[in-house]
């Protein structure tokens, strides 16, 4: 029983970081209908705004310390971050304790700047044209993403702890011992993910967007700048995978061709969940994360080797096959 | 020419001459001038053009013919190595069983993934040649290491059985050939301070490629060919027809199947080992963006786009700040630097950078490729001297 129980937990946080960005790409999906294989780059760039940040939080003025010598006998030099010498030395490092959390309010309204430019400089030219070719722009697009980052950041991946606070483990009941940064990252995860349930529900942008997804000409006749609204989705869409990125950090270091190995999974994802349906999105993501856990386990390589490999491709192929629709996928959704 | 009318017989005569000379045309610099970095003539790169050239051409019959994009082509590509190198280890070291080999068993690999994967069309096609392709880089770079040798990839080693010629396997490896003679042996032309290098791997592969465009072009203009256009351009219309398209479809896969591993195989007759990483997606999406490059549905498009891409890989990617600096050196020092500073992300290591914008503008403004480009080009000379002669025309008139 606790081994299933650590199993599903153990995909948890894979799966909250599939089920965000499933759920960003069936949002631009839903609303303007264009297939964006640029989503892991903005997952990825998310994920180098905490990289970012850190790098700005640890700046460092170099002071040499008359008192201590090193190891030459030269006057020892100091560095001390910027932030240690505006706010005294406890709450300066704790502050770069934080970063990661502390990103999460530097990557929105960057995500929400990218997904404008992205949507009002690119993708708009693309809404009349074939899937095929939205699918190569973001293509190309991503490649671009991920080669800036590289030339800023090299190749090499960057580590981005979490507060030490949240590093350690925990033992929860049943006397099983997980991360707590996993926790949390699910806990995020599942507060955003309601976050933009709720705003599409309860809000009357929401149930504008939501009238535009259903039929878009319609609520352009009513007098209603629908391009606008589903632009400004795009942007939230981009925060989402951001989001998703800067929290991921401190569970995998994050390196530029991050988002390309998320991209072919949540597009998967995507597919099984039912393409423009946002609760199958989110519902697939932790489900293809909880199969993939427990296909990890030894008692499931031993049964059928390397199932833990192929197992979400699998799925995907046998829901494809037998259930074109996806999960929760709608009628008339892109057929 | 070969049941080719006149326009397609000139279009293969230019390409065979061009293939054939390539290692002069590949060579237009002086190998001690300073821009004998830019010589593609080595056997190794022109190998590897014409070799994706093949791999292209087969992805344009089913892209360019029936609008099916596929996202995992390179599987086949990987399956045709594996193969290959297996008929090595065990057969012998001439490359036809070998090709042979590949090809057949891409062509069944093809079979079965396309049969599966052609049920569904648009972008749910898509996602299931990716999800296909991204299971078999997965089982080859895991489970199968018995048949794949996992992440060390597969290679030649001294005690394989090599059942037809391994009595002659003595101290060193062997190499591949074709009836004894050897696919790296190169004959070097030294023409004042011009050389030029002639490799029998790369006349093997020229061959082969000239054989693979022929076919295309047959396929292009036949009934078979028609019939995938027709597929293309509406599915539905096709079977109202009464036709059924799922045949002609597949057969589109499994042909450009066969062609990757064709290309596969001739990869591992050049260099007698594979490695997982050719099946892995962002090796798919490699050979989308030479059809795409070069031009979707036209015959020489995709066989640009390949060189193009395997040449910026090649060539661009070694241009470094001591060769920028050593352009711009006739400048003063501080523009210098800064050009240098301004050119550096995009070169080099950063070739990446390049290729990615190249494709989104010609995705963006020339849907047709470089191919669509020239014409584009030549349309505007034409035009224009036929405006030029209808304005001298009415000036005369005007007098």
């Amino acid at each position: 029983m606790d081994a299933i129980i650590l199993q599903i937990l153990n995909g948890l946080d894979k799966g909250s970081a599939y089920a965000l960005i499933a759920l960003g790409l069936t949002l631009i999906f839903g609303t303007l209908g264009v297939v964006n294989f640029a989503h892991g780059a903005l997952f990825m760039i998310g994920a180098f705004c905490a990289v970012f940040v850190q790098r700005v939080l640890t700046l460092s003025v170099e002071t040499v310390d008359p008192t201590k010598t090193d190891f030459l006998g030269n006057p020892l030099k100091v560095k001390t971050p910027y932030v240690e010498n505006w706010f005294g030395h406890d709450f300066g490092s704790a502050i770069i304790d934080w970063s990661v959390p502390l990103s999460v309010l530097f990557c929105i309204p960057v995500m929400v700047l990218i997904g404008f430019v992205m949507e009002r400089g690119l993708i708009k030219h693309f809404y009349k044209r074939e899937h095929a070719d939205q699918i190569l722009v973001t293509f190309g697009l991503a490649i671009v993403l991920q080669e800036v980052i590289k030339a800023f950041y090299g190749a090499n991946p960057i580590q981005t702890p979490a507060p030490e606070m949240l590093s350690g483990v925990a033992t929860l009941a049943g006397g099983i011992v997980y991360p707590v940064w996993r926790i949390v990252y699910f806990c995020f995860a599942a507060l955003i993910i309601g976050g933009v349930f709720a705003f599409l529900q309860f809000t009357t942008f929401g149930m504008v967007v939501r009238a535009g997804m259903a039929d878009r000409e319609t609520v352009g006749l009513l007098g209603i700048n629908i391009d606008r609204r589903f632009t400004i989705m795009f942007g939230m869409a981009a925060a989402v995978a951001g989001l998703a990125g800067v929290m991921y950090g401190p569970i995998n270091a994050p390196n530029y061709h991050m988002g390309m190995d998320f991209l072919v999974l949540s597009f998967v994802v995507v597919v099984v969940g039912g393409m423009g349906s946002l609760p199958g999105a989110v519902a697939a993501g932790f489900l293809l994360g909880i199969l993939e856990s427990f296909a990890s386990t030894t008692w499931a390589t031993t049964t059928i080797p390397g199932i833990n490999q192929i197992i979400i491709y699998l799925v995907a192929i046998i829901i494809l096959l037998t259930r074109p629709r996806g999960l929760l996928g709608k009628k008339g959704v892109m057929e | 020419m070969f049941g080719l009318n006149k326009k397609d017989s000139a279009l293969l005569l230019a390409v065979a001459v061009l293939t054939m000379l390539a290692p002069f045309i590949l060579n237009p610099f002086p190998t001690d001038s300073g821009l004998a970095q830019f010589n593609a003539g080595y056997p190794d790169l022109m190998q590897r053009f014409v070799i994706f050239g093949i791999f292209a051409i087969g992805f344009n019959i089913l892209f360019g013919l029936t609008g099916y994009l596929s996202f995992g082509h390179a599987a086949f590509l990987g399956v045709g190595s594996y193969s290959a190198v297996w008929m090595f280890k065990l057969l012998s070291m001439n490359i036809i069983p070998a090709i042979i080999l590949s090809v057949i068993i891409a062509g069944l690999f093809a079979l079965v993934i396309g049969y599966v994967s052609l049920r569904r069309s648009g972008i749910y096609f898509s996602i299931l040649t990716l999800a296909f392709a991204q299971m078999s880089f997965a089982l080859a770079y895991s489970v199968l290491t018995p048949i794949t040798n996992g992440e060390t990839g597969l290679q030649l080693s001294l005690d394989d059985p090599r059942i037809l010629d391994g009595a002659s396997t003595t101290g060193s490896l062997p190499v591949t050939s074709l009836f004894g003679l050897e696919m790296r042996e190169a004959v070097d032309m030294a023409v004042g301070p011009w050389s030029f290098t002639f490799s029998v791997g790369y006349y093997v592969c020229a061959v082969f490629m000239i054989l693979a465009f022929y076919l295309a072009i047959r396929i292009f203009r036949s009934p078979f060919g028609m019939m995938l256009r027709a597929i293309k351009s509406n599915q539905q219309r096709v079977s109202y027809t009464g036709l059924n398209p799922r045949p002609y479809t597949l057969a589109a896969f499994v042909i450009s199947g066969m062609y990757a591993g064709l290309a596969g195989g001739l990869l591992a007759s050049m260099d007698p080992l594979a490695g997982a990483e050719r099946m892995q997606w962002t090796a798919s999406g490699e050979v989308v963006l030479m059809t795409i490059l070069g031009g979707v549905g036209t015959l020489i498009g995709p066989v640009l786009g390949a060189g193009l891409i395997k040449y910026f890989e090649n060539i661009f990617s070694k241009i470094n700040d001591n060769v920028l600096h050593g352009w711009f050196s006739f400048l003063p020092d501080g523009i210098e630097d800064f050009i240098v500073t301004i050119i550096h992300p995009f070169v080099g290591k950063g070739w990446h950078l390049t290729l990615g914008i190249i494709f989104m503008l010609v995705v963006t403004f020339l849907p047709g490729g470089l191919v669509e480009g020239g014409q584009r080009i030549a349309r505007m000379f034409r035009g224009k001297k036929k405006t030029g002669g209808a304005d001298a025309a009415k000036t005369e008139a005007a007098e």
